[in-house]
C-alpha cells in the first residue's frame, strides 16, 4: 500500500514562464522514458524477483519514481497556471489546451499519449533488470536534453536533481543485478 | 501560494532529511550489512521525528494520520504543487 505525504520530494520551483519548456517537460510526464513508465515498469516487475534485495530496491525506486512524477506535474501546473490560452498557443500547446485545459495528461512532449507498451515485464530478472538499467539511462539522457532548452533557473535547479536520480536508480540496478546473477549461480552448482 | 518564511524552512528542512533517508534506503536495500549507513539512517530518523511532529503541530498535516487532531484539516490548502518553493538561489 501507499500513504500520501503531503509534500514533495524536492522543492520544485519555477522562475518565469517558459511555456516551451512546459511543453518538452510532458517527455517525462508521459513519454516512453517518463517518471510514470518507471514507476509502473519498477512497481510491475517486482513480483517475481527471486531474491529479497530486489524486491525492495524495486518497490522502493518505483515508489520515489512517483514522486517524481508528480514534481514533473507541478512544474508543469506552476508554469502552465500563469498562462493565457493565445500565449499557450503560442508555445505550441494549443492542441493540449484545447483538449485537456490546463490540466495535466499523460502524454509526451508530441502529445502521444501514454501506453503500457512503453514497459515490459517478463518474468526473467535479469532481462527486467536489463530494461530498467536501460530506462534510467534513457530518462538521463532526456533530463539533460531539457536541462539544456531551457534558461529558467528554477525548472534547471529542479530537473538537475532528477538527473541525478537516474544515476543513483542505475547504480542500485546495477548491484541488484550483480546480486542475482551471484544468487543464480549458486543455484546452478549446489 | 505563498507560505510564510518559517514555515518554508522548516518544510525544506523535513523534505531535505526525508530525502536523505529516501537514498539511504535504496543504498540499505543493496547494503544490507552495512552497518555505518543504518547507523546515519537511525541518526536522521532521530531528527526528522521531531521536526515533522513540530510542522504538523503548528501548520499542517503531513499524513492524513495527524490530520484530525482538533478538526478535519486534511483538506486545507495548500496542496504540494501550489506551495512557491522559491528555493535555490532565489
Amino acid at each position: 500500500m501507499w500513504i500520501y505525504e503531503k509534500k514533495l520530494q524536492y522543492p520544485a520551483w519555477v522562475q518565469g514562464c517558459d511555456l516551451k519548456i512546459a511543453k518538452l517537460l510532458f517527455a517525462q510526464y508521459g513519454g516512453p522514458d517518463s517518471e510514470l513508465s518507471a514507476g509502473l515498469r519498477y512497481l510491475t516487475q517486482r513480483y517475481n524477483m527471486p531474491i529479497p534485495e530486489a524486491k525492495a530496491t524495486l518497490t522502493d525506486i518505483g515508489t520515489e519514481e512517483l514522486a517524481h512524477w508528480e514534481i514533473i506535474g507541478t512544474l508543469i501546473y506552476k508554469i502552465v497556471e500563469r498562462a493565457t490560452p493565445k500565449q499557450l498557443e503560442e508555445a505550441g500547446m494549443g492542441p493540449h489546451y484545447i483538449q485537456h485545459g490546463k490540466d495535466l495528461y499523460p502524454h509526451d512532449a508530441a502529445g502521444v499519449p501514454w501506453t503500457a507498451a512503453y514497459i515490459q515485464a517478463i518474468e526473467d530478472p535479469i532481462a527486467n533488470l536489463h530494461e530498467d538499467l536501460a530506462a534510467e539511462e534513457k530518462a538521463r539522457t532526456t533530463y539533460e536534453h531539457l536541462i539544456q532548452s531551457t534558461n529558467d533557473r528554477g525548472v534547471i535547479e529542479t530537473l538537475s536533481f532528477l538527473r541525478e536520480r537516474e544515476i543513483v536508480h542505475f547504480q542500485r540496478f546495477g548491484e541488484t543485478l550483480m546480486l542475482v546473477q551471484e544468487h543464480l549461480e549458486k543455484k546452478i552448482y549446489y | 501560494m505563498k507560505i510564510n518564511k518559517e514555515r518554508l524552512e522548516l518544510l525544506n528542512e523535513i523534505m531535505a532529511l526525508e530525502f536523505s533517508m529516501v537514498d539511504l534506503n535504496l543504498y540499505l536495500d543493496t547494503h544490507p550489512c552495512d552497518e555505518k549507513a543504518l547507523i546515519i539512517f537511525q541518526q536522521y530518523g532521530c531528527k526528522l521525528k521531531p521536526l515533522k511532529e513540530k510542522y504538523e503541530d503548528e501548520y499542517a498535516p503531513i499524513t492524513a494520520e495527524n490530520a484530525g487532531n482538533r478538526h478535519w484539516r486534511w483538506i486545507e490548502d495548500p496542496w504540494p504543487w501550489e506551495i512557491d518553493y522559491e528555493m535555490g538561489g532565489k
